[in-house]
């Protein structure tokens, strides 16, 4: 019979000498590791419930704390890796399925990083973006197939509805419910200042944030959360969520316990059922009826909303964005496999789907290679991690990028990856109102604020150097990338040179 | 060694251009004093000229002017031509024998018409057609390169300096109503005739002067339309990009120069509505056709002329008028020697186009 214990993988090592035992890390800890001891008047701690999310870290007032990886080690063996072995026994012991939470942390390649940028020298000045105009402005949506003119042999404005950003950056989809009311408050008050989107997620809106309508993407999931009319008529535009990047084929489950209050009323599902999205659209079976839904929405919407269809990155990506341009959508965004979620069986988030960077490459080119490339704006997500991302982003084909990881960074998330425990201590993926708290979306907003215009900046500077001051003279530049240490094939789907060439 | 086209070769240069609004027609001697002018904006690795009105008796026939590295090739190339063409008229285009230019490939000329059939057969415009033919004899015959295709017009061109260029194919005796030139300084050798400047489609010629940082994200949406960046250079592009804008999409040069030397947003916020709208719908639409980074071009089509500047204004260009001649160089120098006495010079804006019609003479304004 073996004995069903797991070493911690972090240890908690509190300095004596400095822990003068206010007990804050006890308070601060919703999994309850840190416990005061009267009779010795000292904390003692229970590693094996620590998820090392650094927030009793981040308050000890005498930075009595740190947290290392255990040193307790099964016999090495580069077979058998001791998170293999434990998620083994975890598995043996309660027969479920493991779940996870954020991207896919495993050791594949990053392709951005193997990515460099250009810059002008000579042939060609470089520009300052402090002292000359540097246009960061995009436009999302189809483009006219043919110029009209009237009598006068004006042109006639016949634009179909499109998102107007100020900076090709875009908060991704995260459901009220998967994160808490002040988190999404912080994201729509942070896109309403930038003149970005943010995304509601597949959970519905709060009534409390129509207000930021023209900075919303209103989702429509397979569950049809909080979907009606008005819904639909309160955002900028209509997201489809047919797949996601950290779970490729798969739908979604909040459980009961998250469906209380505000929750329930906003999802229009009772209290404590369980929230569960199917895996397909059980409308969406095929093409044609993704384009019936498509157009089932704008006329929801009397054709006056974007509509944008969102799938994870797949094996098949280029064919599917293919007929997914056709489809009467207006842009398309992919998720990559190292994207971010709530929850997530752990084996499909670590094994299923490919790298944005590759999916983005060939359907970009495959979308003008059928000349439909301006049928539709691409939008990537998962992982982009920097502006510099950003830029690589826009050069291989993209025309705007979605971030949600690096959001809930900027609102404090320590990437701890316990989300679906629904007991961040950050104030984040939580709905327990003591935690929700302790994210104030006045300071959160101000924060994504920050991030987004150094980001912005960043773009500008980069864009300068190589002599560009308009993003979409960026758009699908490949000339201005070039690949460090990628073979032949990675640089052929990338559509770049190698450094040197 | 690599051929322009295999490899993308920067090059800085000189542009000049002289059009008489009457149509009225003088020797192309002027247009090659002038480029002279500007000998060190060019290093000897490629010059050449585009000329309008030159070929009144043949005015409704496309002449081809084709490079030939063998007679293979010719036979060829004629072969395509005469299956796809009515052949008026061809010949070796007349050149002078000079020490400076040497290592030409044969250059031929041929006036011709689509045939008939092949035309009905393709369910093209007369205009689509000849373009198609000359992108297939780009592409797929090895050694054959046509370098003009347009109607009472032509190019000329090759590896030297600007000036011999002009002595080399007698410039000085054609007469046309509209020159253009161009003197290259490109940052590595090629040495090939076809990767000289002017670069021109149908009756659109281009010479340009800089290096475009929208280089690829240009050139990525133009092939979308079925055009073929084969020689990789900006003059390239630019010029797929005027053809799409104007014969294709049927913007007017005004619109055209909106769309590719855009003005910036806080601009386009200031104008009044009806204005903010239309440009804010040429830079939304065509997007993809906005040029970036330096450069001054002179586009020249049937019956006019068109001088922009890139819209920081990072290369020199300059205009000045006398009585009904315009004339424009990327330095003023280069147009005082051929004209002391002007009427008015000026250094148009960056983005601002000039843009002259002719409007007596023979040549038509579209
Ligand atoms: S879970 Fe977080 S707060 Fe709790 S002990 Fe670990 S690091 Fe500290
Ligand atoms: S927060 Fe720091 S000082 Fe306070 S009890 Fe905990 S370890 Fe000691
Ligand atoms: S949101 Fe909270 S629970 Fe999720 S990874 Fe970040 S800190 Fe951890």
């Amino acid at each position: 019979m073996p004995i069903n214990y797991i070493y911690p993988d972090y240890e908690i090592i509190r300095n004596p000498d400095r822990c003068i035992t206010c007990r804050v890390c006890e308070r601060q800890c919703a999994n309850q590791v840190h416990e005061y001891i009267a009779d010795v008047d000292k904390l003692s701690c229970d590693d094996s419930k620590c998820v090392n999310c650094h927030r009793c870290v981040s308050l000890c007032p005498t930075r009595a704390l740190k947290i290392k990886r255990s040193e307790s080690t099964y016999k090495e063996n580069s077979n058998w890796s001791v998170k293999t072995i434990n998620e083994l026994y975890r598995q043996a012991g309660s027969g479920g399925v493991l779940l996870s939470s954020m991207g896919n942390p495993e050791n594949y390649p990053i392709y951005f990083d193997k990515i460099l940028l250009n810059a002008s020298q000579v042939t060609n000045p470089s520009i300052d973006p402090l002292r000359e105009p540097m246009e960061t402005k995009v436009f999302l949506g189809t483009k006219p197939k043919q110029i009209d003119r009237n009598e006068n042999g004006s042109i006639i404005n016949n634009l179909p509805p499109l998102l107007r950003l100020t900076m090709p950056v875009m908060f991704s989809a995260m459901s009220y419910g998967s994160i808490s009311y002040n988190a999404h408050e912080s994201l729509a008050r942070a896109a309403a200042e930038l003149g970005i989107m943010y995304n509601t997620g597949e959970g519905g809106l709060h009534e409390d944030f129509i207000k930021y309508g023209k900075n919303t993407i209103v989702q429509v999931a397979s569950g049809r959360f909080g979907v009606n009319p008005e819904y639909l008529n309160s955002g900028a535009a209509i997201e489809i969520k047919m797949g996601q990047g950290a779970k490729p084929g798969i739908g979604g489950h909040l459980p009961g316990t998250k469906i209380v209050g505000d929750i329930s009323r906003t999802r229009m599902i009772p209290e404590h059922s369980d929230a569960i999205s199917p895996a397909p659209h059980h409308d969406i079976y095929s093409i044609e009826d993704l384009r019936q839904l498509v157009y089932s929405l704008k006329e929801a919407t009397r054709y006056q909303k974007p509509v944008i269809v969102k799938i994870a990155a797949v094996h098949n990506i280029s064919a599917i964005a293919s007929g997914i341009a056709r489809s009467g959508a207006d842009i398309i965004a992919i998720d990559g496999y190292r994207g971010g979620t709530g929850a997530a069986p752990t084996r499909i988030r670590d094994n299923v789907g490919i790298p944005i960077e590759l999916a983005l490459a060939s359907v970009d080119e495959r979308l003008r290679q059928e000349g439909i490339r301006n049928n539709v704006s691409i939008i990537v997500g998962g992982s982009i991690r920097s502006s510099a991302d950003i830029v690589r982003a826009i050069a291989l084909g993209a025309d705007c990028v979605y971030i949600g990881t690096a959001a809930l960074l900027a609102l404090g998330c320590h990437l701890c990856r316990s989300c679906h425990g629904g007991k961040c201590n950050w104030g984040i993926a939580t709905q327990e109102a003591n935690l929700v708290k302790r994210l104030n979306p006045e300071i959160g907003y101000k924060r994504l604020v920050n991030l987004m215009l150094a980001w912005r900046h960043e773009i500008k500077e980069m864009m300068g150097g190589m002599g560009i001051n308009s993003i979409e003279s960026l758009k699908g530049n490949r000339l201005m990338l070039r690949g460090v240490g990628l073979n032949e094939k990675e640089l052929e789907i990338l559509g770049i040179k190698h450094a040197g060439e | 060694m690599q051929r322009e086209g295999q490899i993308r070769i920067p090059s800085g240069c000189a542009i000049s251009g002289i059009i008489n609004k009457s149509g009225k027609r003088m020797s192309g001697e002027a247009i090659i004093k002038s480029i002279a002018v500007m000998h060190d904006r060019s290093n000897g690795l490629g010059g050449g000229f585009a000329a309008y009105g030159i070929y009144p008796e043949y005015k409704d026939y496309y002449a081809l002017h084709i490079f030939y590295d063998s007679p293979y090739a010719k036979k060829e190339c004629e072969e395509f031509i005469e299956r796809h063409f009515d052949i008026i008229n061809l010949s070796k285009i007349p050149t002078r024998k000079i020490k400076e230019i040497t290592d030409e490939p044969l250059i031929w000329r041929y006036f011709v018409i689509p045939l008939h059939t092949k035309l009905y057969e393709s369910q093209l415009e007369e205009r689509d057609f000849t373009e198609k033919c000359v992108f297939r004899i780009n592409t797929r015959i090895d050694g054959a390169y046509v370098f003009s295709s347009g109607k009472n017009m032509g190019v000329f061109k090759a590896v030297g300096f600007p000036e011999d260029v002009g002595r080399f194919y007698r410039l000085d005796e054609y007469e046309g109503f509209s020159f253009t030139a161009h003197g290259r300084y490109p940052t590595n050798t090629p040495g090939w005739w076809g990767g000289a400047h002017p670069f021109a489609l149908l009756d659109y010629s281009v010479v340009h002067n800089g290096e475009i940082s929208s280089y690829d994200a240009n050139r990525r949406a133009i092939e979308m339309y079925g055009y073929k960046c084969t020689l990789q250079t900006d003059t390239e592009v630019i010029t797929y990009i005027i053809d799409y804008l104007n014969r294709k999409k049927k913007l007017t040069f005004n619109e055209i120069a909106s769309v590719i030397a855009a003005p910036f947003w806080q601009t386009i916020e200031r104008m009044p509505n009806e204005e903010k709208e239309l440009h804010e719908y040429l830079r939304i639409v065509f997007a993809e056709q906005l040029i970036t980074g330096p450069f001054s071009i002179i586009v020249a089509f049937d019956g006019g002329l068109m001088a922009l500047n890139d819209r920081l204004k990072l290369r020199s260009m300059v205009v000045g008028e006398k009585d009904d001649t315009t004339y424009i160089a990327s330095e003023e120098a280069a147009i005082r020697i051929i004209e002391p006495d002007l009427d008015t010079v000026w250094s148009p804006k960056g983005g601002e186009p000039v843009i002259i019609r002719v409007t007596g003479g023979e040549a038509k304004c579209r």
